[in-house]
C-alpha cells in the first residue's frame, strides 16, 4: 500500500541516464516527491548532471539549473534573492549536490550561503566518493575504504559535514537513507517550512563506487542504518533527536555488528579483522557521544 | 540632467542605481570597494529597491548573479584583477548560459608582485568567454556604458553578459563632473528586463545540460553569431545615447583627430587622455597624427581599425598588458585585421604602463617620433635599465 | 538578427533512451505471491513500476526497467524474480 500514502506523480522521468540500482535517484525521487512541481533544482558537477540525460532532453521534471562545481548554493542564494524580488512566492530552491561538490570543492560556497540564511534546501548526496569520474576519494570518503586514489584503503577520517553546519547554526539539519523514505518525505517537507538554510545529508549507496551488486542497494543502505554507521537524525534550532530507527540504537546490543554492513562491499574487502575492530570501536565511540548528548552528560 | 562631482567608481554605481537590477552580488577587492560601497548605500536608504548579496568570494559572486539571471532577474556585480581570475570559471558559465549579466571590472594589475595598479592583463582574461568586453575611459563614459551595457546585455539578438572596465584609480578614485540621467530620462532609455525566465513552473527547463559532440559546436556558434550581431547594437544604442542625452563616443572606437592622419597610436582606457594632448601638440606643430581608442575589445572592430588604417603611414598598438611569448592582445588583432584588408604598413607594438607606471604626454610624443620614424616590432616601453 | 537560442533542455520520458536495452535480469511478478504491498514501487530508483489499480496489477515498464534487482530483493514476499535477459 506503500504507493497510496506516497506522492504518485513522477518527477525524476523514467528512462534516465543513472546506473542500475543508484542510490542517489532513487533518494531525489522522493525529495521531488515530497516537494512537488514549484521546486528548482541547483546541481553542480556529480553524478546528477549526467543523469539528467543529453541536451535537449531533460529527466528532471522541475526547473534545473546545472552550476560548476563549486558553485551551487552561490547559485542558490542568487535564485532565492531574485525570485524574492521578482514577487514569486511559493517555491522551493534545492541544491542537489555530491559528496565534494558539498565538502570539498563547494564547502566555501555552502558555508556562506548558511551564513547568510539564504533559504535553501541544500542536499548532500553521499556516495562517499567522486563517482562520476570513477571512483577517487573525497573528503566524505570513509575511514580504510578502497578507492582509486586510495588503493590501500583511505588514510583519513570522514568530515562530520552535518555537524560542521550545525555549527552554522542554521535551523534545521537532518540526515536521510534510501531505505527509509518515510523518514525521507517527513523531513523534506519538514526542512521546506523552515525558513533558512536546511542542511539535509543523505547516505547513498554505490554499486559500482562501493562495488556491490546493484540489487542490494536499499539492503546495504537499510544495514548502514541498523549497525550504527549512518545515524538518522535532525536537529531542529539545534536540538538533537535520533529518529527512524536509530531512535532505538542507542544501546549497543540493539545494533548490528558494523561487520554484516561491511561484508557486503567490495571497498572493504581488504579489510582485516583488526581493521573491523577499529571501524567498529569508531561507531561506538560515536554512538557514546550521542548518548551523552541524550543524558545530558556532554553539557 | 542633473550634474555631479563623482569617482568613477561612483559613477558605475550611479549607473546601476538608474538600471534598477533586482540583485547585486559582490566580494570586495580594491580598488572596486567603493562601487558596492555606495550600491549597497543606496540600498539601505531605500533610493535602490535590490538585493545586496554579501558572497564570501568572487567565484559566488559571479554564481549567485549567473542563479539570479537564468530566473529573469537583472543584476550586477563587479571586481578586479585577483577577484576576476577567481571567478574566472564562472564567467564563462554566465556567457554560455546567455544570461545578461554586466559587470564592472576595474582593471588592476595580476601578482605576484602585488599591485593595486592598473593594468589591462585582468579583463583581457575574458577575452576569449563569450563576454562582450567594452572599456570607458571617464567616469561619464563609465555612468554612461554602464547603462548602455544592461541595453546591450539584453538585446535579444546578443543575450550575452557585457563587462565594462575602466583603469584603477586614475578613473575608479579620480572626481570629476558626471551628468547623471533623471529618473524619467533613465526610465525613457532602459526598460525593465523582459525575457522568460528559466523557471516556468508549468514548462519547466534546464539551464546547462550535457550536450554530446552533435550539440556542442552549434552552442559556441551561436554566442559567436551573438558577438557579431553585437558590433551593430553597440553602435546603435550609442547612437541613441547620443541623440537622447548629447554625449556619444564612436561606438565601437572612438577617434580623435584620425581623419587625415598619417600617423595612429591605437589605444585602450583612460591612458587616452595624455594621448590626446600628445597629439595636439603635434598637430601644432603641422604633424598629422590621430588617436584611435578601442572601446569594444570584445567584439573587436575589425573593420573600424581598417577603416581608421586606410590613409595611415604608420602605427603603433599599446598593450598596457603583460605579454609573454607572443604579441599582444591588441597588437595581434590590428594586425590581423591590416593583414586581411592588404594594407602594409609599419606597426609598432609597445608593452608599457603595467603595474600603474604612467604613460605620459612626454611618452606619448617620444612613441609618435619612432612611429614617424617607420619603427616596426614589439618594444617594452620605458623599461629601467633597457631591454 | 536572429534571436537568439537559449540552450534550455525539456523534461521526457526516456532522456537517456530505451533504458531497458541496458538489462542483463528482469524482474518477472509472481501474481500469486504479489500482495500489491508497493514496496517495489516504493524503492524503485528509475520510477518504472506501476501498480495499476484496475487492474490490481504491478506493471512493471521493460522499456526503461535497467533490472536492477532491488525490487526483488526488497519484496517482503518473494513475489519478484530476476529472470535472466536472453541475448537479443
Amino acid at each position: 500500500m506503500a504507493h497510496k500514502f506516497f506522492p504518485k506523480e513522477e518527477f525524476l522521468l523514467k528512462g534516465h541516464a543513472a546506473c542500475p540500482g543508484c542510490g542517489a535517484a532513487l533518494v531525489l525521487r522522493h525529495v521531488l516527491k515530497a516537494l512537488g512541481a514549484r521546486t528548482i533544482l541547483v546541481i553542480p558537477a556529480s553524478c546528477s548532471s549526467v543523469i539528467a540525460g543529453p541536451f535537449p532532453k531533460s529527466s528532471y521534471s522541475v526547473p534545473v539549473l546545472h552550476i560548476a562545481f563549486a558553485a551551487s548554493a552561490a547559485a542558490a542564494s542568487g535564485i532565492v534573492e531574485a525570485l524574492d524580488k521578482l514577487g514569486e512566492k511559493t517555491f522551493n530552491v534545492v541544491v542537489w549536490a555530491g559528496d565534494g561538490g558539498t565538502a570539498d570543492i563547494g564547502i566555501q560556497a555552502l558555508s556562506g550561503a548558511a551564513e547568510r540564511g539564504h533559504d535553501i534546501i541544500y542536499i548532500c548526496y553521499d556516495n562517499e566518493a567522486y563517482m562520476n569520474t570513477g571512483i577517487q576519494k573525497s573528503g566524505l570518503t570513509p575511514y580504510k575504504a578502497w578507492t582509486t586514489t586510495t588503493p590501500r584503503g583511505n588514510p583519513s577520517f570522514k568530515k562530520d559535514m552535518p555537524g560542521i553546519m550545525v555549527s552554522h547554526r542554521i535551523p534545521y539539519v537532518a540526515t536521510i537513507s534510501p531505505a527509509y523514505p518515510n523518514d525521507i518525505v517527513s523531513k523534506i517537507r519538514k526542512a521546506a517550512k523552515i525558513r533558512g538554510l536546511k542542511y539535509i545529508h543523505a547516505h547513498i549507496p554505490c554499486p559500482p563506487g562501493w562495488r556491490f551488486d546493484s540489487s542490494l542497494t536499499v539492503r546495504i543502505a537499510r544495514l548502514a542504518v541498523l549497525s550504527g554507521v549512518w545515524i538518522l537524525y535532525e536537529y531542529e534550532n539545534g536540538v538533537f533527536r535520533l529518529t527512524g530507527p536509530s531512535r532505538k540504537l542507542v544501546d549497543k546490543s540493539k545494533r548490528k555488528p558494523i561487520g554484516e554492513y561491511l561484508k557486503l562491499q567490495g571497498r572493504f574487502r581488504h579489510l582485516s579483522e583488526r581493521d573491523v575492530e577499529e571501524l567498529q570501536k569508531l561507531v561506538d565511540e560515536r554512538w557514546e557521544a550521542i548518548r551523552k548528548d541524550i543524558m545530558g552528560e556532554n553539557a | 540632467m542633473k550634474r555631479m562631482v563623482l569617482s568613477g567608481n561612483y559613477a558605475a554605481a550611479y549607473a546601476v542605481k538608474a538600471a534598477k537590477p533586482h540583485v547585486v552580488s559582490a566580494y570586495p577587492i580594491t580598488p572596486q570597494t567603493t562601487v558596492i560601497e555606495k550600491i549597497s548605500e543606496f540600498v539601505e536608504k531605500g533610493e535602490l529597491d535590490a538585493k545586496v548579496i554579501r558572497v564570501e568570494s568572487e567565484h559566488s559572486a559571479m554564481a549567485s548573479v549567473i542563479g539570479a539571471a537564468a530566473v529573469g532577474a537583472r543584476v550586477y556585480t563587479a571586481t578586479s584583477s585577483q577577484g576576476l581570475l577567481y571567478m574566472y570559471e564562472m564567467c564563462w558559465w554566465a556567457a554560455g548560459a546567455r544570461l545578461p549579466i554586466v559587470m564592472g571590472v576595474v582593471t588592476r594589475a595580476i601578482a605576484p608582485p602585488w599591485s593595486i595598479w592598473t593594468d589591462h592583463s585582468d579583463i583581457l582574461t575574458l577575452r576569449d568567454s563569450g563576454w562582450i568586453i567594452m572599456f570607458a575611459a571617464s567616469a561619464q563614459e563609465v555612468y554612461d556604458m554602464t547603462l548602455q551595457a544592461y541595453r546591450i546585455a539584453e538585446e535579444q539578438c546578443v543575450s550575452l553578459p557585457v563587462a565594462v572596465a575602466w583603469d584603477a584609480f586614475v578613473v575608479s578614485h579620480t572626481y570629476e563632473p558626471v551628468d547623471i540621467l533623471d529618473d524619467e530620462e533613465a526610465k525613457d532609455f532602459i526598460r525593465p528586463r523582459e525575457e522568460k525566465s528559466l523557471i516556468d513552473f508549468e514548462d519547466p527547463g534546464s539551464l546547462g545540460n550535457l550536450t554530446y559532440p552533435d550539440t556542442y559546436q552549434e552552442m559556441r556558434y551561436d554566442i559567436s553569431r551573438a558577438m557579431d550581431n553585437a558590433l551593430s547594437i553597440i553602435r546603435d544604442i550609442d547612437e541613441e545615447f547620443g541623440k537622447k542625452f548629447g554625449r556619444k563616443y564612436g561606438g565601437l572606437v572612438e577617434k580623435y583627430l584620425c581623419g587625415d592622419a598619417d600617423y595612429i597610436i591605437f589605444l585602450v582606457g583612460a591612458a587616452g587622455g595624455d594621448a590626446r594632448v600628445a597629439t595636439n601638440i603635434l598637430r601644432r606643430q603641422g604633424v598629422k597624427v590621430g588617436i584611435c581608442r578601442i572601446r569594444s575589445i570584445k567584439p573587436f572592430p575589425y573593420k573600424e581599425i581598417i577603416d581608421v588604417c586606410s590613409r595611415a603611414k604608420a602605427i603603433a598598438v599599446l598593450d598596457r598588458s603583460s605579454v609573454f611569448g607572443g604579441k599582444g592582445p591588441l597588437a595581434v588583432n590590428i594586425r590581423a585585421a591590416l593583414h586581411e584588408s592588404g594594407i602594409n604598413i609599419p606597426v609598432l607594438e609597445v608593452v608599457g604602463g603595467l603595474g600603474g607606471r604612467d604613460i605620459s604626454v612626454e611618452d606619448f610624443l617620444e612613441i609618435f617620433r619612432l612611429v614617424i620614424k617607420g619603427k616596426k616590432g614589439l618594444i617594452w616601453w620605458g623599461l629601467k635599465g633597457g631591454e | 538578427m536572429s534571436k537568439v537560442k537559449v540552450p534550455v533542455a525539456r523534461p521526457v520520458i526516456g532522456a537517456a533512451g530505451k533504458t531497458g536495452i541496458w538489462r542483463v535480469s528482469r524482474p518477472v511478478v509472481d501474481y500469486s505471491r504479489c500482495t500489491l504491498c508497493g514496496i517495489c514501487w516504493l524503492y524503485c530508483p528509475d520510477s518504472v513500476v506501476e501498480i495499476s489499480e484496475d487492474k490490481k496489477r504491478v506493471v512493471i515498464d521493460y522499456d526503461y526497467c535497467k533490472g536492477c534487482g532491488i525490487c526483488s530483493v526488497e519484496c517482503p514476499f518473494n513475489a519478484i524474480k530476476m529472470v535472466r535477459e536472453e541475448v537479443r
